[in-house]
């Protein structure tokens, strides 16, 4: 099965993470659905799902001195969609850090409190280094549960991989065992997706884009044929193929970093007044062949233009 | 025999040229100096030390990787054998700042 038949990340003018398109087993081969079919009884189908990153609830500064409000808007504008996708998948840095007392376990809460409005039903996360590193993912366990886990859904294995909670940059060893196990039960062309925080390729090592340890995962999944990689934590859209798989990063929903290829520091996008989601959102994977990824900016019209900052004011959208 | 072995200690001591030393820093989110110069070929010991909460000093192309404790002094002596401007970074994550907590490694001719 070409990877362009089961992964098509379908074309809509939205502006809120990235919405998916998958057709897992549609075209694949009749040992896939009967694999499925016997392992865990569902009947794979097409379906979307969203991508959402680095919502840094808590965050409060001059790069967005809008706070949640991106975050808000893309739940809103996910809860319009028709059809409703069957997943939603959060990327990490879901919450910015506190070392205040009961802080972020605050700032949690009020991301469980604005996610709780989604529709769609199946919710999932991995964690980020504002998630999780200072604790090793204890208080994030206690919200979201296990940073590393695996399921099906609709003839598609999804594996959410941690790189964040052992304080560095890696998987770690225990993790990649663990991976090995979950794969070996898989036919080579099931139809895979990772999503996890950090590239897992050396984006830009010196920012520390990049997992420490990603090459033995990839190398972990290079048998299989159908391969693609979710991503956040650089807070721009990139789109990057190894030799076995394609890895896509999200927007973020709070602010940009500038393009790692031409600059030299890892500072924010200045906040535009005028244009306050300038550089917020997320990628658009349009249905069409070859597999076509679309950047799409969280441009929302009515806070936009000349007097974006001014009607966020007004609307109480800076409250 | 004692003293022959102090003997032999004291002659090495004296006789190898010893790498020069260079002491760093570590705090949130900066590590002091945050540029030092080394010679291509010419080996150096890098003694690396964390003043408030555990840190990390990685530079893979020199070989460098270094886990920072408080009260401990984690030392590496390297031998650049090319000339480049190499980023050395914190990559124990140690809050806000940390991504840009970095220093600089220069290799000269």
């Amino acid at each position: 099965m070409d990877r362009r038949d089961f992964l098509k990340i379908s074309g809509m003018s939205l502006g809120a993470g990235a919405l998916i398109s998958v057709a897992p087993a549609m075209k694949a081969n009749a040992g896939i659905r009967s694999w499925f079919h016997r392992h865990n009884g569902e009947a794979p189908a097409p379906f979307t799902l969203v991508q959402l990153s680095d919502s840094h609830v808590g965050f409060s500064g001059p790069p967005n001195p809008t706070g949640t409000k991106a975050f808000e808007k893309a739940i809103d504008i996910i809860n319009g969609l028709d059809p409703q996708p069957e997943l939603v998948l959060f990327t990490g840095d879901l919450t910015h850090e506190s070392e205040t007392p009961g802080e972020h376990a605050k700032r949690m809460q009020t991301f469980q409190s604005i996610t709780s409005r989604l529709r769609a039903t199946k919710v999932m996360h991995v964690p980020g280094e504002h998630d999780a590193a200072l604790d090793h993912g204890a208080l994030y366990r206690q919200f979201f549960g296990e940073t590393y886990y695996a399921f099906d859904h609709r003839g598609v294995h999804f594996i959410a991989l941690d790189n964040v909670s052992r304080g560095k940059p890696v998987v770690g060893a225990e993790q990649i065992d663990w991976l090995k196990r979950d794969l070996a039960r898989y036919p080579k062309t099931t139809p895979i997706i990772v999503f996890t925080h950090r590239p897992l390729f050396d984006l830009r090592p010196d920012w520390e884009w990049f997992t420490r340890d990603g090459h033995e995962v990839l190398n972990v999944l290079a048998p299989y044929e159908n391969v693609t990689v979710l991503y956040g934590h650089i807070h721009r859209h990139d789109v990057h193929q190894t030799d076995h798989a394609a890895h896509y990063a999200s927007k973020s929903l709070i602010f940009a970093f500038p393009d790692p290829t031409t600059a030299g520091d890892k500072k924010p996008l200045a906040f535009d007044k005028d244009n306050p989601f300038r550089n917020l959102g997320l990628q658009q994977v349009t249905e069409k062949r070859p597999l076509q990824v679309d950047d799409i900016e969280l441009t929302l019209r009515e806070f936009s233009g000349t007097n974006g900052a001014q009607q966020i004011s007004r609307t109480g959208a800076f409250l | 025999m004692k003293y022959l072995m102090l003997a032999i200690l004291l002659w090495a001591q004296l006789g190898v040229p010893q790498p020069r030393v260079i002491e760093i820093s570590a705090k949130r989110f900066e590590f002091t100096p945050n540029q030092i110069t080394i010679k291509k070929g010419e080996t150096v010991t890098l003694r690396v030390t964390a003043e408030d909460r555990d840190h990390g000093f990685l530079q893979e192309d020199l070989g460098i990787d270094l886990d920072l404790t408080p009260g401990k002094v984690a030392e590496i002596t390297i031998t650049p054998q090319t000339a480049g401007r190499f980023t050395a970074i914190c990559d124990t994550f140690c809050g806000s700042g940390h991504g840009n907590m970095k220093m600089v490694i220069n290799v000269v001719e």
